[in-house]
């Protein structure tokens, strides 16, 4: 199955980034295909490449950039809520683009699913 | 999901607002979402529940909050041709609202309603 991710919640703050993460891992490892994680709302502060997380704890910036690069999940910024943030390209994690709700909505017409996490 | 021409696929697509309009940004970036969604030719609709049923209320002023009010942008959802607006009945009742008190038409609907409509879509979103 083809599978979409819209996440809406920051990293840390909420358990919706690392649940995302773990459903997106498990359902790889299960054979389907995670076309893309979109951050949404708060969630566009996961796409920041400055994250420094004490080192006894995940990386969740680094999760992602894993996630992309090991199984070419796209990683997709709203424009809109990244700049309303004080996000733009000079702080992105690799892998990550800054793009518009469009491709959501690419994203939710050809997949078999699109899953939300957050609130 | 229908399909119509080879690629033409249009997705039944529910966006849900479950929250106060003030207080999160999850209606007002919902809302923005709409709107770029319905550009797309997609099937979609948009179903209030619970504090979701408050962003249709007339007579908001978000002057004191300093907050850029935004109920009238659910008029100009029918100029982009998304017309099915659902809201749950109990969910207006336990607020002690009725219909006569939003802003733009809709549809009053039991939540059994909505759930049996929420299993016929592609997609739900809930905002």
């Amino acid at each position: 199955m083809n599978i979409g991710i819209l996440l809406k919640e920051g990293p840390y703050n909420h358990q919706a980034s690392d649940t995302a993460y773990k459903f997106a891992e498990a359902a790889i490892k299960k054979g389907h295909t995670i076309d893309a994680v979109f951050f949404y709302n708060d969630g566009v502060n996961n796409s920041t490449g400055n994250m420094e997380p004490p080192q006894d704890d995940r990386h969740i910036g680094n999760r992602w950039v894993g996630l992309c690069q090991k199984n070419n999940v796209k990683m997709m910024v709203c424009i809109a809520a990244a700049k309303r943030r004080g996000i733009n390209d000079d702080v992105l994690i690799d892998c990550g683009e800054i793009t518009g709700l469009g491709n959501l909505t690419d994203i939710a017409i050809r997949n078999d699913r699109l899953v939300t996490f957050g609130d | 999901m229908e399909e119509f021409d080879d690629d033409e696929i249009v997705k039944k697509i529910m966006h849900v607002m479950r929250n106060a309009p003030h207080g999160t940004i999850y209606t007002y970036e919902g809302l923005e979402m709409i709107l770029i969604m319905a550009a797309y030719d997609q099937d979609i609709s948009v179903a209030f529940v619970d504090d979701g049923v408050y962003a249709l209320k007339k007579g908001q002023d978000t002057a004191g909050i300093e907050v850029k009010g935004f109920a009238k942008t659910f008029l100009a959802l029918d100029g982009y041709d998304v017309e099915k607006l659902y809201v749950d009945q109990v969910s207006l009742e336990e607020r002690g609202l009725t219909e006569d008190d939003l802003v733009v038409d809709v549809e009053v609907i039991s939540s059994a309603e909505i759930g049996k409509m929420m299993t016929e879509q592609d997609v739900v979103i809930q905002h």
